[in-house]
């Protein structure tokens, strides 16, 4: 019993040995069978002998020795055999076989074989020689078999328009919407080929693809045109204006927040009222005793015409004088939304009342003597 | 047993030496039973096992305008035996050759497909690209009407892997690449010892193509024809090749009872 688990421990051990040669799929990996070879030995085998092929049987074997590690790994762990994870099997080998390593593809792991071998490199003919694919000879199978379907279809839609022109029927027109939607880009067409494309394969293929869709009754190919097109992520979402809040006496108001440098500001804004504004309870004359800070306040109301029929009560906090001034000043504006018109709300926009002023204080350089200043230069 | 014979397959090219114009290339193993030699030298002792002859006439290759050459300028040298004649600066090709050539090509392909070669088609004309590969996939072989990738032939081993079959007879529709130059394959082919059919146009340099047909490679009707002839070959050796299988099957049943 004991030597019969030690047997089964050393067979997973090695098929896990084996397999924990195996790098990754990816342009460099290398299946080893011999377990001690060193990294320059594998590295001058890469570049020599080209890529290596293995045959759909070899793969089928490699599965069923796959499935049967796992169930003798499962059994190992005191675990359930049926519902065994491919996580469990990652836990089970970092536990059994703990290792240091910095590179996690060098540590042994123990996966499908179908994630080790990649599918392109399978060979591609059969038991006479016989290639599979008809244009095998080619070397691109699968990129120039797209392209002779994506030709074929380009046929039967000209041959369709013939058809309909023939009978004297008009061409159906429909806009496409092809601003929702974009072409594949040529990593995905490559995971979706396995092979390798260069970019003029690309940019022709892309072509011809336009030049399908370009054609008035390209919509009987439809479905084969949207195998290759992406929608585009949601649009820029549109900035909601928010609706008039009522107190308790009925007078209407709203809020708006703005910021300006380092300064924060919020403000609210009432109807029916005589001008009065107040910032952070005091009234704005003691606040901002320069005339400056002041006109910037009352811009908004003024580009609305609306100087004596609003009150503002704002807090603000942080920056200087100049900058509380701007923020409160964004604030009311965003505020205003409320009480005005579609129209009036996009003059305020292209007025630039409505936009945060990116400008803050730029970081000083190490080697100068300010942001921009340099240090005095002197000639010796 | 499948091994010798993929190994064989793989590197036919070493083992045959002179062409000869019945195929002797080894493309099957050479025979274990007396019934698979009889299967593959019953069809060497007629001159025209397939009957290739009743699938086109003189007026089928001068109605699809195979006739037509370039204009004097382009003539090539080799080609002037050929040339029936010149009208108004157009070559004019002689259809009693290239009936005669038609025949003997069609015939060695017929064979060759017999014997379950591989077939590759080639054409560079831009024109007929789609066309060519469709016939190719009708007759459950192969081509090639692409950009040709240096080492295709000659390099198969490192290109596509080890244990590839190469093709065993390779056919151009048009012996020319996109450049007005003799197209790649042909030397490729000669080097490999892989023997070769091709349309030859009064421009091209038929030296090197096993079977030369000299004929139009220019016009669609002139194309669609050789497509048709050699799809309609392909098939029918094929079809044959299953029939005399069964036939020796029911045979061998019959001697076993």
């Amino acid at each position: 019993m004991g030597g019969r688990s030690c047997a089964v421990m050393a067979a997973a051990a090695g098929r896990v040995f084996r397999l924990c040669r195996r790098w990754g799929a990816g342009p460099r990996a290398q299946m080893l069978r011999l377990i001690y070879t060193t990294t320059a030995v594998q590295r001058k085998n890469v570049g020599a002998s080209g890529p290596e092929k293995y045959t759909e049987a070899f793969i089928k074997k490699q599965i069923e020795e796959f499935n049967l590690g796992k169930r003798h790994l499962a059994n190992m762990m005191g675990e359930d055999p049926e519902t065994f994870t491919q996580e469990d099997i990652d836990r089970a080998i970092a536990y059994l076989f703990p290792s240091g390593l910095f590179d996690e593809q060098a540590r042994p792991m123990m996966k499908h074989p179908r994630e080790i071998f990649p599918e392109q490199r399978k060979i591609q003919w059969g038991e006479d020689g016989r290639p599979f694919h008809f244009l095998f000879y080619t070397g691109k199978q699968s990129y120039y078999s797209l392209m002779h379907e994506t030709y074929e279809k380009l046929l039967n839609v000209e041959k369709y328009q013939d058809q309909l022109i023939a009978q004297d029927l008009p061409l159906q027109k429909e806009k496409r919407n092809l601003a929702g939607s974009r072409w594949l880009t040529k990593i995905e067409l490559e995971e979706m080929l396995l092979e390798k494309l260069s970019d003029d394969d690309y940019s022709r293929f892309i072509q011809l693809l336009q030049k399908l869709t370009d054609l008035p009754c390209s919509d009987i190919e439809e479905k084969y045109i949207q195998k290759f097109s992406k929608e585009l992520p949601v649009q820029m979402q549109k900035v909601v204006i928010e609706p008039l809040q009522y107190d308790e006496q009925g007078v209407a108001f709203s809020t708006g927040e703005g910021r300006r440098k380092t300064a924060r500001a919020t403000a609210v804004v009432y109807d029916n009222g005589t001008g009065k504004m107040t910032v952070n309870g005091k009234d704005i004359l003691h606040y901002f005793p320069v005339l400056q800070d002041r006109e910037q306040l009352l811009f908004p109301f003024q580009f609305l015409g609306r100087i004596g029929k609003h009150d503002a009560v704002c807090t603000v906090s942080g920056g200087g004088r100049s900058a509380q001034a701007g923020a409160i000043r964004l604030a009311c504006a965003k505020a205003l939304r409320s009480f005005v018109t579609e129209k009036e709300v996009e003059f305020m926009r292209q007025a630039g009342l409505l936009t945060v002023d990116p400008r803050v204080k730029e970081r000083k350089k190490p080697g100068q003597e300010g942001a921009r200043r340099k240090f005095t230069w002197k000639k010796r | 047993m499948a091994v010798p014979r993929l190994l064989r397959a793989a590197a036919p090219r070493l083992y045959s030496t002179v062409l000869v114009p019945a195929p002797a290339t080894a493309t099957a193993p050479v025979a274990t039973q007396p019934s698979d030699d009889k299967l593959l030298s019953e069809p060497l002792s007629h001159p025209d096992f397939f009957n290739v002859k009743e699938l086109f006439t003189l007026k089928d290759l001068f109605d699809a305008r195979v006739h037509l050459g370039h204009k004097k300028g382009c003539r090539h040298r080799f080609m002037e035996p050929y040339i029936f004649g010149c009208r108004l600066d157009q070559d004019i090709i002689d259809l009693e050759q290239t009936m005669q050539h038609l025949q003997l090509a069609l015939n060695f392909t017929a064979h060759i497909a017999y014997r379950k070669g591989i077939i590759l088609f080639i054409s560079r004309k831009r024109q007929f690209c789609h066309l060519v590969e469709c016939t190719a996939r009708a007759c459950g072989e192969y081509a090639h009407t692409r950009y040709w990738q240096g080492g295709l032939l000659t390099n198969a081993h490192i290109q596509f892997g080890a244990g590839v079959r190469l093709p065993d007879l390779i056919v151009f529709l048009s012996s020319l690449n996109n450049v007005f130059q003799t197209h790649v394959a042909v030397r490729d082919a000669a080097k490999m010892n892989i023997p070769t059919v091709g349309v030859v146009d009064t421009n091209c340099n038929p030296s090197l193509i096993t079977y030369p047909i000299p004929g139009n490679d220019d016009s669609p009707s002139a194309v669609e024809l050789y497509c048709k002839l050699f799809r309609m070959t392909i098939i029918r050796a094929k079809d044959k090749r299953r029939q005399s299988e069964a036939v020796e099957e029911l045979r061998r049943k019959a001697e076993g009872n």
